[in-house]
């Protein structure tokens, strides 16, 4: 069975629905397991840390652009500053960077 | 894992919060939805179904998945099988969010919860201190899922109407949030730190053996969940967090 729009639609709406509340919903307590609750506490930091790099270089058209801006976002980062004034930092230190590079 | 008992915020305070931190996400997700909408307008869709797709999935690598597959006329089983490998990530996701509720969360506030899980929102919901409200993630949903849908119906609609330059100079938006989430608390915890560190590394390794052996299976997505298995489990192993109601965690 193949080739409805709409079909593929609630396919993959569904299947995406399925992979996120189900956990959520079945998980109701508590995880009293000491690895386990080690485990959740890391998976975020591993999960994002992975995606960042090397995407982030990856994505710019000028590699050294995301690169830099890595720095720049870490740094301020380091230095206790919030979402929105990294994320626009390092967008900003990209379309510089590529102002010069390109 | 602070057993402090100050109230947190009301459900409008935590609702303002949450936009707060979605509108990054907001910016962040239209520029990347735009080139979505891009492939899906080369797929055949029209603005209204790249605006379903994404109200109902809002997964870039798992709609991306999907477009191809409509664009082959692929089979719904292989479709089916295609979604749940590219956005199984979001399976663990929703575990560690699980713990990350009050006890007690209704079932229609996990529910809304769940649907609303994507990498960025992920992100400031285990930001949270202590629980997640949510409210708060409601919040940042309100804002990005919308702006994530309409910036697909909008790529599929105009094409290429944004430079190139700043489409690149927005595609580092999320990645820029990630590093604000992550640096602070590797920045207080030892162990946190080296396991950011260890992370980057392992990932840039990984990506390029993928890409010199031509693992074609061995996606972005894949990788995550590879990697996250392999590091959180081991580092779990290793530095396990206190036992319940001990004393605060130092690294």
């Amino acid at each position: 069975m193949r080739g409805n729009v709409w079909i593929y639609i609630a396919v993959m709406s569904a299947v995406s629905f399925a992979v996120r509340v189900l956990p959520l919903t079945l998980i109701r307590r508590q995880i009293e397991n000491r690895f386990l609750r080690s485990f959740l506490y890391y998976v975020p930091y591993v999960t994002l840390a992975v995606m960042t790099f090397p995407a982030m270089v990856e994505a710019t058209q000028a590699p050294l652009a995301g690169l830099l801006a890595l720095l720049v976002g870490a740094t301020l980062a380091f230095l206790g500053a919030g979402l929105f004034p990294v994320s626009i930092a390092c967008c900003l230190t990209v379309f510089l960077a590529e102002l010069v590079l390109l | 894992m602070e057993e402090n008992k100050t109230p947190g915020p009301d459900r409008g305070t935590a609702l303002r919060w949450g936009v707060r931190d979605g509108v990054p996400i907001a910016l962040g997700y239209f520029a990347v939805a735009f080139s979505l909408g891009i492939a899906g307008r080369n797929a055949g869709l029209t603005p209204f179904q790249g605006f379903l797709i994404s109200i109902l999935n809002h997964a870039s690598a798992g709609e991306y998945a999907g477009i191809t597959a409509i664009a082959s006329l692929a089979p719904y089983w292989e479709m089916a099988i295609t979604i749940f490998i590219t956005n199984a990530r979001y399976l663990l996701m929703s575990c560690a969010l699980s713990q990350k509720l009050a006890p007690g969360t209704s079932l229609l506030h996990r529910v809304g919860v769940g649907f609303g899980i994507t990498d960025e929102i992920f992100a400031i919901s285990m930001a949270r201190p202590r629980y997640l409200e949510p409210a708060y993630a409601y919040g940042a949903m309100a804002i990005a899922i919308p702006s994530w849908a309409s910036g697909t119906a909008l790529g599929i609609i105009a094409g290429n109407i944004l430079p190139l330059r700043v489409v690149s100079a927005l595609s580092v938006a999320l990645y820029g949030m990630f590093l604000a989430i992550i640096i602070p608390p590797a920045r207080k915890d030892r162990v946190v730190g080296a396991l950011v560190g260890l992370s980057f590394a392992a990932s840039l390794a990984l990506g390029k053996l993928a890409e010199g052996f031509s693992l074609g299976w061995l996606t972005g997505g894949t990788r995550v969940i590879l990697l996250t298995l392999l590091l959180a489990g081991g580092a779990a192993v290793l530095f396990p967090i206190p036992e319940k109601g001990g004393e605060e965690h130092e690294g």
